[in-house]
């Protein structure tokens, strides 16, 4: 079959499951490749486990024998605002993507470990979530090479993961990163739902990134009820997501700026951060956005006087996040340490399918508000921010634009609002406390896609023939980008670890789930 | 260096005045909910129905128990209480000593935490040493605890502070449900720090498991592995709580029965 032959379907955009086509495994990798080689990249490659499959009591993982289980991919098209999805049937084994396709390995190694499903030739096989398993790891050989292992628990007041390095004197020639350790089965849980933890799980799948993942979760369930939030709702959606993306923002110049020593920027943007949530707060009661979304629109409107409080607060804020970045940008000793470290190139950046800022601090211009918008982005435009370097330095920079787009942005939602252009209702009836929950529509897929501060959150929704969740499955930005920090250590000195570590700032427990 | 000192002048104070006044909280922020079985309709059980994670239990007559130590302050109990019985205040109040006490009723009253023993905080008291150790935490409640060390909270004037080693720690800071692969890091973290010791649990998942109660993946807490000296609810629990309960723990802010 060929690539144009693929079932191509639009972000939060439902598809029968009998529309995808299910392809030979000779036809299906054909299809992948002639896709990823025309511009596409993976944005999901898992599977889904045959129905009643046995599951082992030792370790709750499913065991498949004969059994079959299908493969599904996920490959977006960011020029043309399509995913393309093709699906096919395989056994215990099939012949590896990786090999050809990069991108891939990190997710057949999940497929691995999840379905026991073997990708054939898979450059390293090895879990991705069983940090406790006697798998080795990669090591260098000689005289004067050593080995530095860091973590599962680390130094600051951050989630664990551990970090092994293959070190000649201060410089690095491989790290290995091996995660596993947050892992708590939010997607086996997911199955059967949505029930009453469902919206609980996608706010605490990455706890920074609560308004992301539950945007993700609502944009997905909508169209399988089939409405749309009100356009209030969206708005207010889109405030959120943007407050998201400021405070995590700023909260990485300050965190960037303390692990090279400066500061004055560390402790400004440290209380600047803390700004940001407070408005959140003032919209749903918590800081981190908790019980803001839900599907069918959002629990609470905005306080009286939004527009003229929240401008005024949030153009104070900026003004001082602004100083404190413009002292960043002007000292040689930080710019020093920001230049030419953790270098990712923008061909190693499209091989691995890296996503969000740092993506676009190799200058791969993606963002799925504007590729692929969604909700309130369909009306608000976004200006992407790029930079070349693929250092840290235009991590921290592409973070600082992102800054300002995210306050106009901000900006014009509130006064849209405030000129009455989404007055209405905040919740769809359909969702209204008092009726019975609505029916998923029976047998569907949707892929829903948000940018979260982190970079692309994407979920893939299939439900069974009674509309229950058959599969969910969460792509946190950080599983693509994990193996970009890999890849930034490489030849740097092993002292630039937690500058590298930051200026990426990926999520452990988005990617062990 | 000029501009330095001035963008610090733009910049302003930043620190709240908290303890010695009372914090600014967001209006519609959720704090200790308060139960009042006198408006209860027995056997509508609406809220038990609505609850996430099984933090309402309703024994009949007017016997409606919260439990706060799973208790995510979602208030989808209140929201389907038709008849007012649970009511989210604003109290940001409500760290305590015992897991037992985080159990509300109609006529129970919530202890607060109680100070260290007197021998406890002659060492404790005005230098406090904590490690935190993340065994599952979604970045929420690490998150929040990270804050106090920011210029807002300025968690230093009070003499505590995170270390980088459970050797240099008086005590242990614990987030998250307790994966089953986090265990074993936990208990060696916890061997590792010189007595006495003491252990706090911040959030609904370390001390209950939150929404992953009950997952086979996770262990239900920190309880599961070490004996916990100090609760401090909330999904996450807002910085001031937090601050509060580490403030009560050290004796500086007297001791206070909430009706």
């Amino acid at each position: 079959m060929m690539a144009n032959e693929l079932q191509k379907i639009g972000n939060a955009e439902p598809v029968a499951l009998l529309k995808i086509p299910v392809l030979a495994i000779s036809e299906w990798r054909e299809a992948v490749l002639q896709e990823v080689r025309a511009g596409a990249r993976i944005c999901a490659l898992f599977a889904l486990p045959p129905r009643d499959s046995p599951v082992d009591p030792a370790d709750g993982l499913a065991r498949f024998g004969a059994l079959k289980s299908r493969l599904y991919a996920v490959l977006g098209h960011d020029r043309e605002a399509a995913l393309a999805v093709c699906a096919t049937d395989v056994e215990k084994a099939y012949p590896s993507l990786s090999q050809v396709i990069p991108q891939a390995h990190w997710f057949e190694r999940e497929i691995a470990e999840t379905c026991g499903v073997i990708p054939q030739g898979h450059p390293r096989l090895k879990p991705i979530r069983a940090p406790l398993s006697d798998a080795p790891f990669f090591e260098v050989a000689g005289d004067s090479i050593h080995e530095v292992a860091v973590g599962p628990v680390h130094a600051g007041v951050i989630e664990p993961g551990h970090f092994r390095f293959q070190c000649h004197g201060e410089q690095v020639f491989h790290l290995e990163i091996a995660l596993g350790y947050q892992h708590r089965g939010v997607e086996r849980a997911l199955i059967g739902g949505p029930g009453l933890r469902t919206l609980h799980y996608m706010e605490t799948l990455s706890g920074d990134t609560s308004i992301g993942h539950a945007l993700a979760y609502v944009q997905a369930m909508e169209p399988l009820v089939g409405i749309e939030p009100p356009r209030r709702a969206a708005a207010i959606r889109g405030i959120a997501l943007e407050l998201e993306r400021l405070a995590n923002h700023v909260g990485d110049l300050g965190a960037l700026a303390a692990d090279v020593g400066y500061l004055p920027t560390a402790s400004f943007c440290g209380g600047l951060r803390g700004d940001f949530l407070n408005l959140t707060a003032r919209i749903c009661g918590s800081r981190l956005g908790r019980k803001l979304l839900r599907p069918g629109g959002v629990c609470f409107d905005l306080p009286e006087n939004a527009a003229v409080e929240f401008t005024r607060s949030l153009e104070g804020a900026l003004r001082h996040v602004n100083e404190a970045a413009e002292l960043l940008w002007s000292r040689s000793s930080v710019l020093g340490r920001f230049e030419h470290v953790g270098v990712v190139s923008a061909e190693t950046c499209t091989d691995l399918g890296l996503v969000g800022p740092v993506a676009r601090a190799c200058g791969v211009k993606n963002d799925v508000r504007a590729d692929f918008p969604s909700g309130i982005y369909r009306h608000a435009k976004v200006a992407v921010a790029t930079h070349a370097g693929g250092d840290v330095f235009s991590r921290a920079r592409v973070r600082w634009l992102e800054i300002q787009e995210s306050g106009r942005l901000i900006r014009s939602l509130l006064s849209e609002l405030a000129e009455g252009l989404a007055e209405g209702p905040i919740l769809h009836e359909a969702f209204r406390a008092g009726r019975a929950a609505p029916v998923l529509a029976p047998d569907r897929l949707v892929v829903s896609l948000v940018e979260g501060w982190r970079g692309e959150i994407c979920h893939v929704l299939i439900t069974d023939r009674n509309g229950r969740i058959a599969r969910y499955k969460v792509i946190d930005p950080s599983f693509h980008n994990w193996s970009g920090l890999e890849m930034a250590l490489r030849n740097q000195q092993i002292s630039d670890f937690p500058l590298c570590n930051k200026s990426f700032n990926l999520s452990y427990c988005g990617h062990d789930l | 260096m000029l501009k330095e000192l001035l963008a610090r002048l733009h910049q302003g104070h930043r620190t709240i005045p908290f303890p010695r006044e009372e914090p600014v909280l967001p209006e519609r922020y959720r704090g200790l909910p308060a139960i009042s079985a006198a408006n209860c309709r027995d056997g509508c059980r609406e809220c038990e129905k609505a609850c996430p994670t099984e933090a309402i239990t309703f024994a009949g007559g007017g016997d409606l128990r919260l439990d706060l130590g799973r208790c995510l302050f979602c208030s989808a109990c209140e929201d389907a209480c038709p008849t007012g019985a649970i009511r989210f205040t604003r109290d940001y109040r409500m760290v305590t000593r015992e897991r037992a006490a985080l159990l509300l009723g109609d006529a129970k009253t919530l202890e607060l935490a109680r100070a260290l023993e007197e021998r406890m905080l002659r060492v404790f008291g005005r230098s406090l040493k904590l490690r935190q150790v993340s065994a599952g935490g979604c970045n929420g409640c690490e998150a929040e605890v990270s804050v106090l060390n920011t210029v807002v909270f300025d968690l230093g004037r009070f003499g505590v502070q995170f270390v980088a080693s459970p050797r240099h720690a008086d005590g242990l800071l614990i987030t998250g449900p307790v994966t089953k692969n986090m265990r074993l890091a936990l208990r060696k973290t916890y061997d590792a720090v010189p007595a006495p010791k003491f252990v706090i649990a911040v959030g609904a998942c370390a001390i209950s498991g939150g929404p992953y109660a009950g997952h086979q993946e996770a262990c239900g807490g920190a309880e599961s592995v070490v004996p916990v000296d100090l609760f401090i609810p909330g999904c996450p629990p807002h910085p001031v709580t937090t601050l509060d309960g580490l403030l009560r723990l050290l004796g500086r802010r007297g001791r206070t029965v909430i009706r």
